[in-house]
């Protein structure tokens, strides 16, 4: 099918972008399109007026330091995927990433869309909010940082207002000592997951997040948990939902195979970057 | 009220074409309906099934997924453009020629573009890799396998520069539409060992080159 008629504005600046999002209330932004343009094209969604991010300059950076990795709006799936020094500062991002579709759709999607997006399926926003990580978020009143655990409020919801847009999103740091994993399950490789866990270990801390799963990425705090209890008791904080995917009595296995794997991943990981700094 | 048109410029196998189309014209459909390219071939128009994927600014896109707008001033590279400049297949097509890396031909654009962009990144795929190029496309006819070994064959083609360097007649007359199933066509009318029946005889070409491990 084709998209119903809509207008369309190519903003050089994000001030106009802002503006132009703020004058319309039927209007929407328009990113690597990974999401929306099926949206359109099903007719399931039919704004006003499409307001196209991909002329502003400077939004695609992807800039790292020892404090965290910054991906700009328009930085692609790939090109945060290829940024080495992200992977070094903080590796569940790309660890999280390869997951994310085929490397066609990552060469035209944005993370930060992915985050806006806010899909409970996809796997960037459980990254943030196991990262603790933010959204940079520019709206008439100028600018604000949304965190993660503020960000998520529904399915296919945030809380960002209608005129505001994200400028970029900050994933903290992996602290010296600790460990990252991520693992799912999906039908096929590069679908999106039925069931996926990302773990950050750092000393006697164990979190879990959870993706598909619930309406919400999910963390879930087993620190001191033994290995054996790791599933139940990721378990006791969820609750599996059901659709066409999957039943929620087969999430619930996938959360009791997925945790104890995820965690034990993300010990080794702890280990090894030991390992390779006393080295 | 007429829909409100917008001027853009694509430029399209090296060659810049001035379009007016509306916010909503697709890629693929800009491609098909307003170029008369017909190579990009459309299958779900949700990202699904990469049928429709060309190379924007030589990186692998769905087609379907980008609007014709958001791309202007780009450089866009679809099945039409694989060709060698005297018209020869290019390596990618040659290769699923000589594997029968295609059946109804449907999927192939798709298929074909992607497996250009992959090898120019990885110039030698292992066999894992060559699976791993072709994830994100969907194929109902062959059953992956020929295509994989058209992966593989591809890359040495490549390497060594093309199939008349390697020492391959094509013998394959130039054609414009490459991407369509008229590729089929072509290869059944060689009397040579890409004759669309000779399946043993390619089985041997794969073994003595080292490929379809
Ligand atoms: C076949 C296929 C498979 C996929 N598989 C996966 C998968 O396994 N996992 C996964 O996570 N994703 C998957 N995706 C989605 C993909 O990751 C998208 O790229 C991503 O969800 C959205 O990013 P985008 O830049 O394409 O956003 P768009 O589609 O352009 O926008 C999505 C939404 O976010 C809004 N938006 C985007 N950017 C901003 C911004 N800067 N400020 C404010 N609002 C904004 C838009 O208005 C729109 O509502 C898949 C997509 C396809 C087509
Ligand atoms: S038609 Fe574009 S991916 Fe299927
Ligand atoms: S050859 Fe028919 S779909 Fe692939």
């Amino acid at each position: 099918m084709k998209p119903a008629p809509f207008g369309y504005l190519r903003p050089g600046t994000l001030a106009e972008a802002v503006a132009a999002l703020a004058g319309d209330p039927g209007a929407k932004v328009l990113a690597g399109g990974q999401s929306l343009v099926p949206l359109l094209n099903m007719r399931l969604a039919a704004p006003t007026t499409l307001i196209d991010l991909n002329a502003l300059p400077g939004l695609d950076d992807v800039t790292v330091d020892e404090a965290g990795v910054r991906v700009g709006a328009l930085a692609r799936h790939a090109a945060v995927l290829a940024s080495v020094e992200a992977r070094r500062v903080q590796p569940l991002v790309a660890m999280a990433l390869s997951n994310v579709a085929h490397p066609t759709i990552r060469n035209r999607g944005t993370t930060v869309g992915s985050l806006v997006h806010a899909d409970a399926a996809a796997e960037m926003p459980v990254v943030l909010v196991l990262t603790g990580g933010s959204l940079e978020v520019e709206g008439p009143a100028g600018r604000r940082t949304v965190a993660a655990s503020e960000l998520f409020v529904g399915p296919l919801e945030t809380s960002l207002h209608h005129d505001e847009i994200a400028v970029s999103a900050h994933f903290p740091a992996l602290a010296p000592g600790a460990g990252a994993a991520f693992e799912e399950i999906a039908r096929r490789h590069g679908d999106y997951a039925l069931v996926g866990a990302g773990a950050i270990v750092d000393g006697d801390s164990v979190r879990v997040g959870f993706l598909s799963v619930s309406d919400l990425p999910t963390v879930v705090d087993l620190s001191g948990v033994a290995e054996a209890d790791l599933g139940e008791a990721a378990l006791a904080e969820l609750e599996p939902g059901d659709d066409i995917h999957a039943s929620a009595d087969y999430r619930a296995q996938l959360v009791r195979v997925l945790t104890p794997r995820v965690v034990a991943a993300a010990r080794e990981h702890a280990a090894h970057r030991l390992g390779r700094t006393r080295g | 009220m007429a829909e409100e048109l917008h001027q853009i410029r694509l430029t399209v196998n090296g060659t810049a074409h001035d379009l007016r189309v509306p916010a909503r014209r697709l890629l693929s459909d800009a491609l098909r309906h307003d170029l008369a390219l017909t190579g990009t071939h459309v299958g779900c128009e949700h990202g699904v099934c990469g049928a429709c994927t060309v190379l924007l600014d030589g990186e692998p896109v769905r087609a379907c997924l980008v609007f014709a707008v958001s791309v202007q001033g780009q450089e866009v590279t679809t099945v039409e453009g694989l060709t060698r400049p005297d018209g020869a297949l290019g390596p990618v097509q040659q290769a699923f020629a000589e594997c029968h890396g295609l059946q109804c031909g449907f999927c192939t654009p798709g298929f074909l573009t992607t497996i250009t962009a992959g090898i120019r990144d990885n110039p030698e795929p292992t066999h894992e890799e060559a699976r791993e190029m072709i994830a994100g496309n969907l194929c109902r006819c062959t059953g992956y396998q020929n295509i994989v070994k058209a992966v593989e064959r591809a890359a040495v083609l490549a390497r060594e520069g093309g199939p008349s360097e390697g020492g391959f007649e094509t013998g394959l007359r130039p054609s414009s539409t490459t991407g369509d199933a008229s590729v089929v066509e072509e290869v059944a009318q060689q009397p040579s060992r890409n004759h669309g029946d000779d399946v043993v005889d390619r089985e041997d070409d794969a073994a003595t080159t080292g490929l379809g491990a």
